[in-house]
């Protein structure tokens, strides 16, 4: 059978760095496809020029054995390629509707439109509506749109890049029926993803891509996730480990915290209530947009709380800003690398100068003590193995990898006796994931207390002693995570949001 | 003071007059930045769009052909600002102060032969026995052409930005420039047509100014208008009919506050001519607080990388 689409000899170079070299590998009708590798491995590149958004240097693309050289989205479009983005690429202010018609070529008018998406809606168990606004709705109902602006299109290939890393675990079951009706109804899929057990449940084969090389292919459902990490990394992985032990002594405590967002799309924190004690590490998981963002703002000071809601060793820290928490302690490392932990266009130099001034004594009286700094920069990219040619550079030159471990290692480098965490280990490699995660659990051996939130459930359950989750702003009672399945963990997380399994 | 010398009719009827620059530069704004471009060059473009009219109806002896000529002047000292934002990927707000700045001096140059000038008059259209009408026919049906052309265009423009494909994807590329590049739009063309679109209602303002409110030629007279028409479009949550009635609004109190220092009210006149500034102001932001926020890319500079 000629394959769908086949590459051969894919090459593609930017200025000090080959993106893709020399990549091979045939796709069949109806094959769901996994690509896996590291960050940095070249599967954004590979896809971005199957898509037509990046042109390769070198090697060709058959599509149905005809040559296949997309020059721009449209023309990838218009061949049968479909892309749900790993970023979405939708527009908050406007209705579903809107953004779908603005991905499709020939749209038709916004009702008739409006009954396709219900039609394609209900024929694959993606329950939307037409005219709700972008902006409001759950990372899960957004992926929805994108899946089905594609469908609407019906796409021969379906290139689909982390798609489940919003998703709760009921929404990841239905959205892998939703793929499996359509491998069945012909249409190929190429599925990207960190997460092996996964892939391993869904896909027909695998291509593992390292430092832009083809370093092996598999069958995923023969082969272990360990053996799958181990040919992406290159080399034999630690699994972290667990030594803390959690004491008495409560150090934080938040009681009965409520407070509005403070942005218009975001989510109100709900009567919110967590005993810290030393040395424990508390995982907190849901789907993002859920007060993730908010929770974090509040504990770190960005947000400021009434009195009685939060106390720190029995001291009252709800006025008390970021600044002042921090000499107190409590430090945090948010999830928006760029812009929110980190000043994009400063050096790593000055970014540890803003958060470490006072835990560091890099101030006095107002002065600055550069040389001090940057010492403590280099201790940074030391320990935790930040890849950058010197502190100097700026925060925007690194990788998304490497200046979350810097912003992670910022904070546990300071001593923190509470630190909340969210998102630690996104977009990070496995090696990569794996060193930060067991920071977090040497800072708990040395006891200090740990918030983790995380929307990467195998990771709470390997570093958490209590898990719980974030729903509508509300926070679950928190469960010992030794025991939990991952039904109950579903259904902390407030199920499926409504979304039923596609009617096969 | 004698406060019946202020006649309600006539009063309503200047009020549209006097809002149609602002109305006009306005709208043309409220485009330009839905598709996410600030352009703080209003006032520039304003007043070489009066002058450019001003100049060629006295020239041609045509108010009409003076218009056009200030659309075509305000589109294009918009086009150099579309050049240095949209290529040279300069700064939007210096490259906007710089662009009334600029727009201030050439028309000054410009308009150094016109001084003392008496322009063309525009005829009011004649609707015949509808002008007779009482109340309603002084107030609707007695105006110049180019006030019912600012009211259509903010119906045109409301209807193409919600119901056409054009419309949806102008919005698109204001309110997120990445989305939109990656489904394949070309965000810095539609960028560029919005800006001279802008322009050129900027520029056609500038001339209702220098043609029909004050029919003469003086530097820097569109006074700041520019600065209003912007401020306009952003308590008005960048809506079209909430443009009109800031537009109407600030018109109005500007004629009210004119004929209330003719009546001699006890009030300085300095608070007088304040008034319009701060009721605008007040009214459009407690209009505003409904949360409609502004597009999502706006201001911000584009770079198609991959």
């Amino acid at each position: 059978m000629t394959p769908l689409l086949s590459l051969a000899g894919l090459t593609k170079a930017y200025p000090g760095v080959v993106a893709n070299d020399d990549v091979s590998l045939s796709i069949a009708p109806g094959e769901v496809h996994a690509l896996l590798g590291e960050n940095g491995a070249g599967k954004s590149t590979l896809v971005k020029m199957i898509y037509g958004l990046v042109k390769p240097d070198q090697g060709e693309m058959q599509m149905h054995g005809r040559p296949f050289a997309p020059s721009e989205p449209r023309a990838a479009r218009a061949a049968g390629v479909g892309m749900v983005f790993q970023h979405f690429s939708l527009f908050d202010a406007l209705t579903v509707a809107e953004n779908i018609a603005l991905g499709m070529e020939n749209a038709p008018k916004l009702r008739d439109l409006a009954q396709r998406i219900r039609e394609v809606s209900d024929t694959y168990g993606l329950p939307l509506s037409p005219d709700r606004i972008v902006g409001d709705l759950s990372a899960g109902e957004r992926q929805r749109v994108e899946i089905i602006r594609c469908l609407l299109q019906q796409p021969k290939l379906l290139i689909m890049d982390e798609p489940t890393s919003v998703l709760t675990p009921q929404e990841v079951d239905i959205l892998f029926e939703t793929l499996r009706k359509l491998s069945a109804e012909g249409t190929a899929i190429l599925y990207i993803s960190h997460k092996l057990e996964e892939i391993r449940t869904l896909c027909d084969a695998a291509t593992i891509l390292r430092l832009g090389k083809v370093v092996g292919d598999c069958i995923p459902r023969e082969t272990t996730a360990r053996d799958m990490a181990e040919m992406m990394v290159g080399k034999v992985l630690g699994t972290p480990t667990r030594t803390a032990v959690v004491q008495e002594d409560v150090v934080l405590a938040v009681n009965g915290l409520s407070r509005p967002s403070p942005s218009a799309f975001g989510m109100p924190l709900r009567d919110i209530s967590i005993t810290l004690r030393k040395g424990e590490v508390l995982g907190i998981g849901g789907v993002a947009g859920n007060g993730q963002d908010e929770l974090l703002a509040a504990l770190s000071g960005e947000m400021l709380s009434p009195p009685g809601m939060i106390t720190f060793k029995d001291n009252d820290i709800g006025a008390l800003g970021p600044n002042a928490r921090r000499t107190r302690g409590v430090l945090a490392a948010p999830e928006e690398r760029l812009g929110h932990a980190a000043a994009p266009d400063m050096s790593l130099t000055e970014n540890a100068m803003l958060t470490g001034a006072a835990r560091e004594g890099l101030e006095k009286h107002g002065f600055l003590n550069w040389s001090a700094a940057r010492s403590f920069a280099e201790r940074i990219i030391e320990a935790f193995d930040v890849r950058t040619p010197s502190p100097g550079n700026a925060a925007r030159s690194l990788s998304g990898g490497n200046l979350q471990k810097f912003v992670i290692g910022r904070e546990v480098l300071q001593r923190p006796e509470v630190l909340v965490v969210n998102q630690p280990t996104w977009g990070v490699d496995a090696s990569a994931a794996a060193s930060i995660r067991q920071a977090l659990l040497d800072l708990a051996t040395e006891g200090a207390a740990v918030i983790a939130i995380s929307q990467d459930l195998d990771e709470l359950m390997e570093i958490a002693d209590r898990f719980a989750a974030l729903n509508e702003g509300r926070l679950s009672a928190p469960q010992p995570t030794g025991g939990l399945s991952v039904e109950q963990i579903g259904l902390m997380m407030g199920g499926a949001h409504g979304m039923e399994v596609a009617h096969v | 003071m004698d406060l019946s010398v202020i006649n309600p009719i006539l009063l309503i009827a200047a009020l549209m007059s006097a809002a149609t620059p602002i109305l006009l530069a306005a709208t043309g704004e409220l485009v330009v930045e839905r598709a996410g471009v600030l352009n703080l060059g209003v006032e520039g473009m304003m007043i070489l769009g009066a002058i450019c009219g001003f100049a060629i109806a006295v020239e041609t002896g045509s108010p009409l052909t003076g218009f056009l000529a200030a659309a075509a002047g305000g589109a294009l000292l918009s086009l150099l600002f579309a050049l240095l934002t949209q290529v040279a990927l300069a700064n939007q707000v210096a490259s906007g102060l710089a662009l009334t700045l600029f727009g201030l001096g050439l028309s000054a140059l410009l308009g150094q032969g016109y001084v003392g000038v008496k322009p063309p008059r525009m005829p009011d259209i004649n609707f015949g026995f509808l002008t007779d009408i009482p109340i309603t026919g002084p107030i609707l049906f007695s105006h110049d052409p180019v006030l019912y052309f600012g009211l259509l265009l903010v119906a045109a423009v409301w209807a193409t930005l919600k119901f056409t494909r054009v419309g949806l994807i102008l919005r698109a590329v204001g309110e997120n420039h990445d989305a939109a590049h990656a489904l394949g739009y070309k965000v810095v063309r539609i960028r560029t047509l919005a800006i001279m679109f802008g322009g050129a209602c900027a520029g056609m303002g500038g001339a209702y100014i220098s043609l029909i409110r004050v029919p003469q030629w003086t530097e820097g007279m569109t006074a700041g208008v520019g600065w209003i028409a912007l401020a306009l479009v952003v308590f008005a949550s960048w809506k079209p009919w909430r443009v009109l009635l800031g537009a109407y609004l600030f018109g109005g109190i500007t004629q009210l506050q004119l004929n209330l220092q003719g009546a001699g009210v006890a009030i300085p006149v300095e608070y007088l001519a304040m008034s319009p500034y701060i009721i605008t102001i007040v009214v459009l932001v407690i209009l505003s607080a409904d949360k409609s926020a502004a597009p999502g890319s706006l201001g911000r500079t584009f770079h198609a990388s991959h």
